[in-house]
């Protein structure tokens, strides 16, 4: 036990946390931005292996870390073209399309790497660098400034994401059609242009997140994801639609993840212990929605397709 | 005629998803005429292929059902993985502990431990719905995430198989069952076993309680019109809780027929839900969604999709594409029904009643 409790592990294990948050946060706060236009989408897991298939097979033949990324967003594109007009256009179930893109994106990636790679290559993984000045304050300057360019952008993509909701006329019309699109509708604001554009934005920050869990991973496997991206959509709930709640979110599961890894790989826990260990994530966030279902609202629309009357 | 236009809906959509799975075929360089014969051979070619089509249905029918149950009352499932593997799990411990009462008791006695270990995974996300707003879609989405660490918690500790332990092998895996509780095959030298019989028995149960009982009558309901069932002094909590929890029990059912319906007579897991379920639970979703959310039609599509299954594993065997490919045509299937007409109406009837749903359970917490 007092081995964990060294500095030196304390730090290992928040900077692992920070890396391990990256994906969670890439992908929720797209989600937000989806949920905030009034548009759930489950499949964000499916998106995910999709895309972390696409930029690892491209990496493995190319051995161009930014073209896997570049892949990746192209994945996200065509999967949030398709979920918007199926969502937005044909007016489907929010809740079941998403699980068909889910299935899809488990089983063609899985389809795909069977057929193109079969057996788990390593590939390069994404370079960390550290922030001048910063990362030489010993101790914390590593766990906190010595990361990838991934992890940097989805940080740096909170101020942003806030920003632009609260502040820039296409966050206002985001959430006006959110919260309600007959009005926003009557204002000009176009619902299906807008609710198009949100998805669209979700769709490329999940498949950048399937990015960036492929490439910190360095290998690929069918059924990558484990669920991650059923968690990063909790996480907006979580972080009651809001990116800093949702960012506290992300960091939380990273370092839950983090600290039973530490506890495993230094035998503080038992391997059985830690099955009863991974549960605390899916547990903590069923706990944290009953807590916070009284307290905060969904955007109004949510889930609802629009129709003019 | 039109009604006829409409119900042909989910075929053209059915259709269109299979000429992707076509293309998919022709961009991984496979012959998409050899791909059909392959599947449809490997599913329905002789009498072994169809009894591999009906054990992969039983599951997919039992969710399914669920399903039905579920949405009449204007709750979603997306739980079904979690509770099979809770139903498989209870089922498992029962067979166990008493290995040794004869197969007429232990037979009823696992089944009945899936029905209850199901029913308590469904149970929970639908009281949470009920008494504490929790939506249940994320709610279930969670117990599924639980209940695959309580299974591989399980089964690489408490549950292990003694043998693996003294091998030093350590296989996630339970002992082989006691041969009591296996489901007596049907049709000697194939796999069909009962639970198929029972997968059968329980739409057509689910048919019966949805339309011809007074819980049914309630449960619809309320998915109707949530606003006019409180009005006419049905608890709506209870109701929905009751919704969910049937469902939910309905998975766990499956999960004890997984169990003792499986060759290997035990329950192993490769870290993941899928390894165990094969996605059942999900593609359950599909089946239902496919039969209209009616548990009678939910029997042929179940088959359709059970034929699917087994006609991909027939596709690698054959030509080498990967069976995953049935798992991403299931979900292709998806898109394409719930964006097509039929499905589309009723199920936005059903999403402004849930709406209604949900204030009504609001009210009751004032």
């Amino acid at each position: 036990m007092s081995e964990f409790l060294t500095l030196t592990v304390i730090m290992a294990t928040i900077a692992s946390g920070i890396r391990l948050a990256t994906p969670y946060l890439i992908a929720a706060l797209g989600e937000t931005v989806g949920q905030r236009s009034g548009v759930l989408n489950l499949g964000v897991d499916g998106v995910m292996q999709l895309s972390a298939f696409f930029a690892y097979w491209t990496v493995l033949e190319t051995q161009n870390l930014i073209l896997g990324v570049l892949a990746a967003l192209a994945v996200g594109l065509i999967m949030g073209l398709i979920y918007a007009v199926v969502t937005v256009s044909f007016h489907a179930t929010q809740g079941i399309s998403g699980i068909g893109i889910f299935l899809f994106g488990l089983g063609f990636s899985d389809l795909m790497f069977q057929r193109q790679v079969g057996t788990p290559r390593p590939i390069k993984q994404l370079q960390e660098y550290g922030i001048p000045f910063l990362s030489d304050i010993p101790q914390v300057g590593p766990a906190l400034f010595e990361h990838n360019l991934l992890t940097y952008a989805a940080f740096l993509m909170v101020p942003i994401v806030a920003w632009v909701m609260r502040s820039t006329t296409f966050g206002m019309n985001v959430r006006a059609v959110g919260e309600n699109p007959q009005a926003a509708d009557s204002l000009g604001v176009s619902v299906a242009r807008t609710r198009y554009a949100a998805i669209l934005i979700g769709n490329t920050m999940a498949a950048i997140a399937g990015a960036a869990l492929v490439l910190q991973l360095g290998i690929f496997q069918p059924n990558l994801t484990q669920g991650l991206g059923f968690i990063a959509i909790a996480l907006v709930y979580f972080g009651a639609w809001r990116p800093v709640g949702v960012m506290g979110g992300a960091l939380l599961y990273g370092l839950v993840n983090a600290t039973v890894l530490q506890w495993k790989a230094q035998g503080i826990i038992p391997r059985s212990a830690s099955d009863i260990a991974a549960m605390a994530p899916a547990v903590l966030t069923i706990i944290a929605l009953v807590v916070l279902a009284g307290r905060v609202r969904p955007p109004s629309a949510l889930t609802r397709p629009f129709t003019r009357h | 005629m039109r009604k006829l236009v409409a119900g042909a809906i989910p075929l053209l959509a059915a259709l269109v998803a299979f000429l992707i799975g076509a293309l998919m075929l022709v961009a991984i360089g496979a012959s998409p005429w050899e791909g059909l014969k392959a599947l449809v051979d490997g599913a329905f070619g002789d009498t072994n292929a169809l009894a591999v089509t009906a054990v992969k249905a039983t599951p997919l029918l039992l969710v399914g059902a669920g399903i039905t149950i579920a949405f009449r009352a204007s709750v979603i499932n997306i739980g079904g993985e979690g509770q099979i593997v809770a139903g498989a799990l209870l089922s498992t411990m029962v067979a166990l502990l008493v290995p040794d009462l004869p197969a007429i008791l232990l037979v009823p006695l696992v089944l009945i431990a899936g029905l209850i270990g199901g029913g308590i995974a469904g149970a929970i996300p639908g009281a949470l719905k009920a008494y504490a707003s929790v939506n249940e879609i994320l709610s279930t989405i969670m117990l599924n995430l639980v209940m695959v660490q309580l299974m591989n918690y399980l089964l690489r500790g408490p549950l292990i198989d003694p043998l693996e332990v003294e091998a030093g092998t350590r296989i996630p895996q339970t002992e082989r069952l006691s041969d009591n509780a296996a489901l007596p095959t049907l049709i000697e030298g194939t796999r069909l076993h009962l639970g198929v019989v029972i997968a059968l028995l329980a739409a057509v149960a689910a048919y019966v309680l949805l339309w011809r009982t007074p819980l049914g009558f309630r449960l619809r309901a309320v998915g109707h019109s949530p606003e006019a069932a409180k009005a006419a002094g049905i608890k709506v909590k209870q109701s929905t809780t009751a919704a969910l929890a049937i469902s939910g029990s309905l998975g766990g059912l499956a999960g004890a027929i997984l169990v003792f319906g499986s060759e290997g007579q035990r329950m192993v897991t490769d870290g993941s839900s899928a390894g165990f379920t094969g996605s059942a639970g999900f593609n359950g979703i599909v089946a239902a969604l496919f039969g209209g959310l009616h548990p009678l039609w939910t029997i042929p599509s179940s088959f359709l999709f059970g034929g699917l299954l087994t006609g991909a594993t027939n596709l690698q065997r054959v030509l080498q594409v990967p069976a995953a490919l049935a798992v991403a045509l299931n979900g292709i299937v998806v898109v394409f029904v719930v964006s097509s007409g039929r499905v589309r109406e009723r199920l936005e009837q059903f999403t402004s009643k849930r709406a209604e749903l949900n204030a009504a359970l609001k009210d009751g917490d004032s």
